[in-house]
């Protein structure tokens, strides 16, 4: 599964050569293949009768996992913050 | 938001085909979903690499500040260890997978649904939806009780494009290259943290 790391890493090359030209065309390209990923994840999804019956747990979890993530960098960077204004005085 | 509202609509328009049956289940058994997230990916490194403009901004930034990815990284991993434990039917690693998409959801939902199906990257697709919804209706809650970098940090990896107008307008117009820097390396770290979690 790391093909996939290797063709964003060869994609970065190759933009770094080539930086001068104006890649306009690769964002809406980034964001037609989204598209179409979601758009697959989402028949995946609708397929699966097990999700479908659960998207009610499922959301809770995905609520309950978000809040301790938002919690825990909000109170790390509180203490960044903290020691850059002690630094400050 | 325009963008968000679209995406959503794609992964529900989606649900819908899927619950029809319009669509026949070969067109998953070889691997189509794979194919194009390779190319999804290619196409992300070329935008990193050719984006020089962004590349040299961060010369200008106190050293300091360098370090706020990092602590993001280290609070929302810590949550969701602490989490874990209230979850007891997911992997500490499974939920350490779904926090590494740092708000960043298309890439996140994608990577862990082709390593470990389409219901924990359900749960990813939602969960970092809500974290980057939070950063945008709650911003200044988060200014006022967690400091002017907690914005930034709840932000994650959506810190360059998305959440970027309500930081410089409720952390203030100064903490721009900084929002950048760290939207950038968080950004970068969701495919390595991701495939390092679903893969342990």
């Amino acid at each position: 599964m790391f093909k996939v790391i290797a063709f964003m890493l060869i994609g970065g090359i190759l933009g770094y050569l080539f930086r001068k030209r104006e890649p306009g065309y690769i964002s809406k390209a980034i964001m037609i293949l989204i598209c179409l990923l979601l758009l697959l994840l989402g028949i995946e999804v609708g397929k699966n009768p097990e999700i479908i019956e659960g998207i009610a747990t499922i959301g809770v979890e995905a609520l309950i996992i978000t809040l301790a993530a938002v919690a825990g960098s909000a109170i790390m960077s509180l203490l960044l913050w903290k020691y850059i204004k002690s630094r400050k005085k | 938001m325009r963008t968000s509202i679209i995406i959503v609509s794609f992964f529900i328009v989606g649900i819908v085909l899927g619950l029809t049956d319009i669509i026949p289940d070969e067109l998953f058994n070889n691997n189509i979903s794979f194919y194009v997230l390779c190319a999804l990916m290619f196409c992300v490194g070329i935008s990193i690499g050719s984006d020089s403009k962004t590349l040299k901004s961060f010369k200008r930034i106190s050293p300091v500040y360098y370090l706020l990815p990092l602590f993001t990284i280290i609070g929302t991993l810590g949550g969701c260890v602490l989490i874990s434990f209230m979850l007891p039917e997911r992997t500490i690693a499974e939920i350490m997978a779904v926090g590494s998409g740092f708000g960043y959801y298309s890439l996140s939902s994608i990577f862990i649904t082709e390593y470990k199906g389409a219901e924990l990257g359900t749960i990813a697709l939602l969960s970092n939806i809500i974290r980057e919804v939070m950063a945008l209706l709650f911003a200044p809650f988060f200014v006022k009780y967690f400091g002017k970098l907690a914005l930034i940090s709840v932000g994650g990896a959506t810190t360059m494009d998305t959440t970027l107008p309500v930081i410089l307008k409720f952390s203030g117009k100064e903490f721009l290259v900084v929002s950048l820097f760290s939207g950038f390396i968080l950004d970068l770290s969701v495919p390595f943290l991701v495939t390092f979690f679903c893969t342990i």
